[in-house]
């Protein structure tokens, strides 16, 4: 039963991902006073690409045309371990929060090695920025994971998920840094301004898109599709850490369908914050981007320490 | 009028440089024709750069068995016009662009389209030659047909050198000509060291026209048309240019009530293409909301224009010896009405903008272009305007409806990115009033004056100030009111090298924006 639940729950962050990033695009047509897209946009997209042959280049190795599959796999096993509508999954037991990141920088290797695989200046590019951001980015992820498993004593994020639960409404301090750590993080890795512009055509600002500029077709549909799982796949982290109250703790029906409502209310809200902040900003430029996620890594030690300081002595 | 001054002190300069000038009738106002001897190419150039005139444009006409090579000087809003004559069998003259960097790609153009070489010119590589053209083709010289000798397909062009770096970490970008965008075809070579440019190199051309050439044998009717798709933001200036260049020719003054329409239209296209470019300003910087709006009022000011006008962007509005349509009562109050809603609606946006500061960030210091470079590649319009280039015809030379009116010229100083964006929000400050006063001026009469035949070899210079910039339009009338030779100078042509120069320790990321913020026209450049 619960290998079941964990199935479909993998099954549903894969379907939903999508749905998401038409959420998120909605709400920002909506703050720049255009005509929104449909929510099923992103699905009919994806069709189409699928439909696509795919064009690929003729210097191209097994790297390239691989990457998108490894890419998807990892994604979609980065979603299997995080808790999404319960916090019961026996996947969890079997993957912590460290292989998590380790699934995100697996992809990320894929991602860059098929940039410079055709060997055009903007897949070099391209990669050469994300490894510098992610480089930057990683430490301060793994800062933010740190407050948090110390805080539960487990790097098993279900059983840090029901601590936090178990523990009620606490204001601690340490998780305001950290939350705030996750969050500038998770908008560098997931490409959105300021960091990146995921909706730009100027090759020579772009960092994720520069990557993926010579993918066509299926290909282009898995990894467009990879990046849509891992917004939602951060977006889900935020939420369920931080403010994991409405996930389902048992596996009633009633209890799943409410944890279904709870992270879908978390993730409307939080694209939508997403959107309002994206439409406020215009892009960094990328020499500060580094001063930026110095500022995550700051707030994820300074998290870490407050733990120290004021949680971890009583 | 201060005027002419400094043509004479310039001419005692001259003589007592041993320069030989023979004073020739003068075109028209505020134009001077001087010519000189082939050896003083040079010297006049020298003299010229220490007297402190701005070059402005390069061209040659072919007559029979010699050609005229112009180039055209401006100070205080007084143009000298300057020509050799050099002869078929020996093409050759000494290169003024040792002297003025402005000069290098226009020279070049001649020397790839008239194939009158310029000896110890600073770079002999082509410029717009195309791969189509045999070695010893020259489009532009009398004796090649005007559909050409097409191949049944063009060799790639893989022999232009490129500025090569060396040494560890350096690398190259070829940007283009296809880009992601929906933008004009050009090529853009990139040296740099991580995201440090070093060097980038302009490859422009690939929209060669053959404007020039097809030019030869219209009508001026249809001649007006051509100029309106020299470059298609700039349909009113390319156009109203190569009008006056004819009228000029013919001696047609044009009815009042025809100027000051001319202005309006100017003026209206200045500010949908200001509009449209803070807009695309903050889209590069991915600030999509400045774009939304800016695109927003730019298409209802188009609309205005739909309606009034009968084209969005005022194509074929102008037409020899005036303007093509008239403006009713009501038209005039549609355009007062579209000019007080822009001001409400762009001072919210404008304040919106101004207090961004993430916007700030991106705009302020970037794409430095100080004012001696502004000044050594004679960058007009905007781009010179935000580096301290204080020259704006319509006031330094001003041209009707202009001379009826004071031009209050909009002016920056710190060269930057920011600086071609404000200064692009107060030229649009000043055109809306501009089209108030001329609106305010309007009174009954014709709008378009009867034609009358000019001579076969009448020359006509057209100068006005784009919405880029000063437009230089050059018309030779051949025998029964048919064109020998047209060449509008667009003011990209001198704007294009300076973001060679403005790019410079700049980042990679930040080429576009630089880039946009200058906004050259391809097409203009590669006629």
């Amino acid at each position: 039963m619960n290998w079941l639940i964990a199935v479909i729950q993998t099954m549903l962050f894969v379907a939903l991902a999508p749905l998401l990033s038409a959420w998120l695009k909605w709400c920002k047509c909506l703050l720049q006073n255009r005509k929104a897209p449909s929510l099923l946009q992103p699905y009919r997209d994806l069709i189409k690409l699928i439909r696509k042959q795919p064009a690929v280049a003729e210097q191209a190795s097994w790297i390239f045309t691989r990457s998108p599959y490894i890419i998807f796999s990892a994604m979609v096993l980065a979603a299997s371990v995080v808790p999404l509508i319960t916090v019961d999954l026996p996947t969890t037991a079997s993957a912590d929060v460290i292989v998590l990141v380790g699934f995100f920088a697996f992809a990320r290797f894929f991602l860059a090695l098929a940039g410079l695989d055709v060997g055009t200046a903007f897949g070099g590019m391209g990669s050469s920025r994300e490894m510098t951001i992610s480089s930057l980015a990683e430490p301060a992820m793994l800062m933010a994971v740190f407050t948090l498993t110390m805080t539960a004593s487990t790097t098993n994020l279900a059983l840090a998920m029901e601590h936090v639960l178990n523990e009620g409404m606490v204001l601690r301090p340490s998780f305001v840094f950290a939350l705030f750590a996750l969050i500038l993080v998770a908008i560098a890795e997931t490409g959105r301004i300021p960091v990146d512009n995921p909706a730009t055509h100027l090759e020579l600002t772009m960092i994720h898109e520069a990557m993926i500029l010579e993918y066509s077709g299926r290909h282009l549909a898995l990894i467009e599709w990879a990046s849509q799982l891992k917004l939602m796949l951060y977006g889900v982290l935020i939420a369920n850490i931080f403010l994991p109250w409405g996930i389902a703790q048992a596996l009633g029906a009633k209890a799943l369908v409410y944890g279904l409502l709870a992270i879908a209310l978390k993730l409307a809200v939080l694209c939508a914050l997403l959107a309002i902040a994206e439409t406020l900003v215009a892009k960094m430029r990328l020499f500060r981007v580094q001063e930026y996620l110095s500022f995550a890594y700051l707030l994820g030690l300074l998290g870490m320490l407050s733990h120290i300081i004021l949680e971890a002595s009583r | 009028m201060n005027d002419m001054n400094w043509t004479l002190s310039f001419e005692r300069l001259l003589a007592a440089a041993d320069v030989t000038v023979e004073t020739l009738p003068p075109p028209s106002n505020n134009i001077l024709l001087w010519q000189f001897s082939a050896s003083d190419w040079q010297k006049l150039a020298e003299q010229a750069r220490s007297y402190g005139l701005r070059w402005s444009a390069g061209w040659a006409i072919q007559e029979d068995n010699v050609f005229w090579v112009h180039a055209l000087f401006e100070k205080q809003g007084i143009y000298l016009l300057t020509r050799s004559i050099i002869d078929y069998a020996k093409p050759e003259l000494p290169s003024q662009s040792t002297v003025y960097p402005a000069a290098n790609r226009s020279e070049r153009h001649t020397q790839d389209m008239f194939g009158i070489k310029f000896t110890d010119h600073p770079d002999n590589r082509p410029w717009t030659r195309h791969k189509a053209w045999d070695r010893h083709d020259y489009p532009l010289r009398k004796d090649f047909a005007v559909q050409g000798r097409p191949e049944v397909i063009t060799p790639p062009d893989t022999e232009y050198a490129f500025v090569k770096s060396y040494g560890a970490g350096t690398y190259e970008i070829p940007v283009g000509p296809v880009h992601a965008g929906i933008i004009e075809p050009g090529h853009f070579r990139f040296q740099a060291v991580g995201e440090l440019i070093l060097n980038l190199e302009e490859r422009l051309g690939y929209v060669h026209k053959g404007v020039e050439k097809i030019a030869e044998g219209r009508n001026p009717e249809a001649l007006a048309r051509l100029a309106g798709r020299v470059s298609g933001d700039t349909t009113v200036g390319h156009c109203w240019a190569a009008c006056m260049a004819m009228e000029r020719a013919a001696k047609v003054d044009i009815p009042p009530r025809a100027a000051l329409i001319r202005g309006i239209l100017a003026e209206r296209e200045r500010i949908a293409n200001h509009l449209g470019d803070i807009g695309a300003i903050c889209n590069d910087v991915a600030f999509v909301f400045g774009q939304m709006q800016f695109t927003r009022l730019r298409e209802n000011w188009l609309r205005t224009q739909a309606g009034i006008f009968g084209h969005r962007l005022l194509m074929d509005c102008v037409i020899p010896g005036g303007v093509k349509s008239d403006i009713s009562a009501a038209d005039c109050d549609a355009v007062k009405h579209d000019i007080s809603r822009l001001r409400k609606e762009l001072s919210d946006i404008i304040t919106a903008l101004d207090l961004n500061s993430s916007l700030e960030d991106r705009l302020y210091t970037a794409g430095y272009l100080s004012e001696d470079m502004a000044a050594a590649y004679g960058t007009v319009g905007y781009v010179g305007r935000a580096s301290g280039q204080d020259f704006d015809v319509r006031r330094d030379a001003a041209y009707a409806p202009y001379d009826r009116v004071t031009v209050k010229v909009a002016m920056e100083t710190q060269g930057d990115i920011a600086s071609r964006l404000w200064i692009r929000y107060k030229e649009i400050m000043v055109s809306m009033k501009l089209i108030e006063r001329f609106l305010g001026l309007l009174e009954p009469g014709d709008i378009v004056a009867n034609w009358q035949v000019p001579e076969a070899g009448s020359l006509g210079l057209g100068i006005i100030d784009g919405w880029r910039g000063e437009i230089v339009s050059f018309v030779r009338f051949g025998a029964d009111n048919l064109i020998d030779r047209f060449y509008p100078r667009d003011p990209s042509q001198l704007n294009w090298p300076a973001l060679e120069k403005l790019v410079l320790n700049n980042i990679v990321p930040d080429f576009p924006v630089c880039n946009k913020s200058l906004n050259g026209s391809y097409s203009g450049n590669d006629l």
